[in-house]
């Protein structure tokens, strides 16, 4: 019985992976694409060289980041779609506290990622609370604060925040180089005798902390324990003294903190100054990362990985020549939500499995008869 | 699958099988059922009933085994297959759309009732058949409610009608569907004692015309209504014979394979100290109506008190105003000395409240987390379960083992999902919970309803020994049997205040039935 579910769901995961490569070769081959060639590409490339392998580690990190964010929020009974916006008004606090406090060096970036943190944590809070103590929709909210919080950086990187020597010229907007005793530096720079293809920054350790730190907060502690229990019903936690608003409220103030916190990594990771699209949609594809990743810290690890490596593919199809839009990405992204909700719904539906079950028993008992 | 037109004269089933994963819900049953009988199918709950029922009703395929109607073999892929050979089956839960009217509702399910007349042309027919014809369905309604006198109005809007005349609309529906075979599940769990005994009387004229199979838990129904018994256990079918034959007790053995005796509250200690002090209190329902108006009672350490009332009497708003669950609008609420008024949920546990709430399933527990977290619920943050602000997951399935054996929760583990037990086993984990927390005090609203005579048997049995351990007991039920044979004293709810108090000997059905609809001054009728 046992071995016949693993076999059955193996073979339902390895059928859904076939089919969404079936379906993406479809589009490709429309596209005028070398499916082979372009497949090559997106799965293996990230993996021919120490520079590509760092740059896949490097979308990993806010990808993991925002991915646990999520997961809080999804198992305390709340959806939150707006980590983007959490993301965003995360790093424009954090810009703003790196540009003007004074703060000596080895206090500099920490303190920084603790005011990113704080200022998603706040962004968070608000739909938690709106939720709490009116009962919006947080996701109505949470969509409407992205807009708002979009709106805000934009504004801030094209008037109080913009680098005085691209203003009034064409360039995209952006603010001044932040000081680099914020940064978060690459490996090779830490430590000068590692290769030079060790180009990723020290955000993924903050990443797999953060994960851990998630895991061990939901699973282990009494205050994670409630927020589960309210999560999963919240009319039976009320009864049994837990109160679920306030829990619900704790979990947007974690999940917002977890995307402000990736948000400021990119900054100071990747970028070292505040410019446009900085976010780079994280704040939505940490959603599929969490989804991917079951909806569980440690799982979301692997997933965040998997999306990165993709991720990379993709961007790289065009300095491999191959003629396909890099924005494969999303829907190669769609194509795994689709199969992973249409193999979830296979998986545990317990007729489907029984019914296939004495199918192959039927089968099996013939042959041995024959 | 080819209708079937006349009467049913006989429905036969055999060597019935359907397995479900990792279990066999129903293990080689043969059962049949001759035209006028009624079949009385008892057993414990995840017997296999309802199981069978819906094979009946086509909504399950068997893996094995024949289905016959007048000697005919016929299979159902779908309920409309068996609907076509007239067999109805009215659920435990209504299907009725509350703000549409009786004909309305009925004219839902009806595709075919416009009866064509000699002379039309196929588009008229066709625009017949497109507009509902209300006017049809509601003559069909009155034929029907006056040939088995089934007291129906067909314009009432069913919001109006109390639980009892609904059920006689799902009745009329069915039949108006052409049904000669009738499948009832559990008919009267929902029913007050009179509504009961009127739809006992109603099926008994009216398996004169029809079949009857119904589903039950209650042995007096069985008695009153059927002619004929099976009993399932475990899947199987273990006994069949006529009713008349056997007495309750009995069928009850064979039902949970041992002698039943639902215990009975002998002992006349005197009670302890007040332990619940309710003073006039007032509280609003969900509809902003007063749900509680001067409500007063007293509960007393080592004391059951059963609350009996129809429900909607404000049963629901008075546990959860006991509980901190719902805001008190005035008055005063005193646990052993302590005022409830205005603390949380939490602040009333603290203080030594245990709560078993109506809706097992989604009050109760939490449905998704295993069996171990659900005996925690109330204090996961409490030593010894975390220390330190540690879980100690050693610590808590230790716990659920103990729980597991002292209260017979059957489980395949601890760690399995709360919300896949039966309902009995659910009722225990949340008595497991309560009790061995050590209460003040205890609410067990409707503790067995719907559950089994062996499940029941065991939750009146922790009662009875929690009340000998000095704990106050607010036992609230609509089930008469249960509150005469448990409470030391019976206070009547009727319109959110306490009709009057009765003492253990005073009490008979009878007599509660009366104030339950309302009759003050009961002797003098």
């Amino acid at each position: 019985m046992k071995q016949f579910k693993l076999i059955y769901t193996a073979g339902v995961i390895a059928l859904s992976v076939l089919l969404t490569l079936g379906v993406a070769s479809l589009i490709l081959t429309v596209l005028g694409a070398n499916v082979l060639d372009t497949f090559w590409v997106i799965f293996c490339y990230p993996f021919t060289s120490l520079k590509n392998l760092s740059g896949v580690i490097n979308i990993m990190t806010p990808l993991t980041i925002v991915g646990v964010g999520i997961c809080v929020a999804y198992r305390s009974g709340i959806v939150n779609i707006g980590g983007e916006g959490q993301m965003v008004m995360g790093l424009l606090l954090a810009i703003v506290f790196a540009l003007f406090s004074d703060v000596p060096a080895p206090f500099a970036m920490p303190l920084t990622l603790l005011v990113g943190m704080i200022g998603g944590a706040l962004w968070g809070a608000l739909p938690g609370l709106l939720k709490a103590k009116f009962g919006v929709s947080e996701l109505l909210s949470t969509v409407m604060f992205n807009y708002i919080a979009t709106q805000a950086y934009s504004y801030c990187l094209r008037v109080p925040l913009l680098d005085p020597s691209v203003a009034g010229g064409s360039g995209d907007p952006q603010t001044v180089k932040l000081d680099a005793s914020s940064w978060l530096l690459r490996l090779n720079e830490i430590f000068p005798s590692l290769p030079k293809g060790m180009r990723f920054h020290a955000g993924i350790f903050i990443a797999l902390i953060v994960a851990l730190a998630v895991f061990l907060f939901m699973w282990k502690t009494p205050t994670g324990f409630k927020m589960r229990a309210a999560g999963a019903s919240d009319r039976a936690a009320r009864y049994a003294g837990i109160s679920v608003s306030r829990y619900l409220v704790l979990a947007m103030v974690i999940s917002g903190a977890c995307c402000g916190l990736a948000g400021t990594v990119e900054i100071l990771g990747v970028h070292h100054r505040g410019l446009g699209n900085c976010t780079g949609g994280y704040g939505f594809s940490g959603i599929v990362v969490a989804l991917f990743g079951g909806l569980h810290p440690l799982g979301v690890i692997p997933a965040a990985f998997f999306f990165a490596v993709i991720s990379y593919g993709c961007s790289a199809l065009q300095i491999n020549k191959i003629p396909v839009p890099s924005n494969m990405i999303d829907v190669l992204q769609g194509l795994v939500i689709l199969v992973i909700v249409a193999a979830k719904l296979i998986i545990a539906n317990p007729y489907l499995m029984d019914r296939a079950q004495r199918r192959f028993m039927a089968l099996t008992h013939r042959k041995e008869a024959a | 699958m080819t209708p079937i037109s006349g009467p049913i004269t006989s429905l036969r089933i055999e060597h019935i099988t359907k397995r479900f994963p990792g279990i066999v819900a129903c293990s080689d049953i043969s059962l049949s059922v001759g035209k006028g009988e009624a079949l009385a199918l008892v057993g414990e709950n995840g017997a296999g009933k309802t199981t069978l029922m819906n094979i009946l009703m086509g909504l399950y395929t068997p893996d094995e085994g024949k289905i016959f109607i007048n000697n005919r073999e016929v299979s159902f892929r779908s309920p409309s297959d068996a609907f076509a050979c007239g067999i109805g089956m009215v659920h435990q839960q209504y299907m009725l759309v509350p703000d549409l009217t009786v004909t309305e509702n009925i004219a839902l399910g009806m595709k075919q009732i416009a009866e064509g007349r000699a002379g039309d042309t196929a588009l008229m027919r066709v625009k017949r058949a497109a507009k509902l014809d209300l006017a049809a369905v509601r003559r069909h309604i009155v034929a029907i409610s006056e040939h088995y006198g089934l007291a129906v109005d067909p314009d009432a809007y069913i919001w109006q009608l109390s639980v009892g005349e609904q059920q006689r609309v799902e009745l009329v529906k069915t039949l108006c569907f052409g049904a000669k075979f009738l499948i009832l599940d559990e008919p009267t769990s929902a029913l007050t004692p009179q509504e009961t005994d009127d739809l006992i009387a109603l099926l008994r004229r009216m398996s004169r015309e029809l079949s009857i199979i119904f589903i039950s838990h209650k042995l007096a129904e069985v008695k009153a209504l059927s002619n004929k018994v099976a009993i399932l256990r475990g899947g199987r079918l273990v006994f069949r014979g006529n009713t008349a034959d056997h007495s309750s007790a009995d069928i009850a053995a064979l039902m949970t394979g041992h002698e039943v005796y639902l215990p009975v509250n002998h002992s006349s200690r005197a009670p302890g100290r007040p332990m619940l002090e309710v003073r006039d209190l007032f509280v609003r329902g969900d509809r902003g109506n007063m749900a509680l108006s001067k409500l007063n009672l007293t509960v007393r350490a080592g004391e059951i008190v059963g609350l009996a009332g129809v429900s909607g009497n404000g049963q629901r708003e008075l546990a959860e105003a006991l509980t901190g669950l719902r805001t008190v609008e005035s008055g005063e609420i005193l646990l052993d000395g302590v005022s409830l008024v205005g603390r949380s949920p939490k602040g009333i546990i603290a203080q030594g409240m245990g709560y078993v709430p109506e809706e097992r399933n989604v009050e109760g527990i939490v449905p998704g987390m295993s069996i171990r977290d659900n005996l925690v619920l109330k204090d996961i943050a409490r030593p010894p379960f975390s220390r330190a602000g540690i879980i100690s997951n050693a610590v808590i399935t230790q716990n659920a083992e103990a729980m597991r054996e002292t209260f017979d929760i059957r489980c395949s583990s601890v760690g399995v999902a709360a919300g896949s037990l039966s309902g009995g086993n659910i009722q225990k984990v949340i008595l497991a919970r309560e009790i061995s927390r050590g209460p003040k005090f205890l609410i067990a609203v409707y503790p067995i309803r719907g559950l089994d005579m062996g499940a029941a048997e065991f939750i009146h049995k922790q009662l009875l020994a929690l009340r000998d351990s000095g704990v106050g007991i607010l036992l609230i039920s609509e089930e008469l049997e249960e509150i005469i044979n448990l409470s030391d004293r019976i206070a009547v709810i009727f319109k959110g205040s306490i009709q009057r108090t009765l003492g253990q000997g005073e009490a008979t059905q009878r007599k509660l039935g009366m104030m339950m609809a309302g009759v003050k001054d009961y002797e003098a009728i």
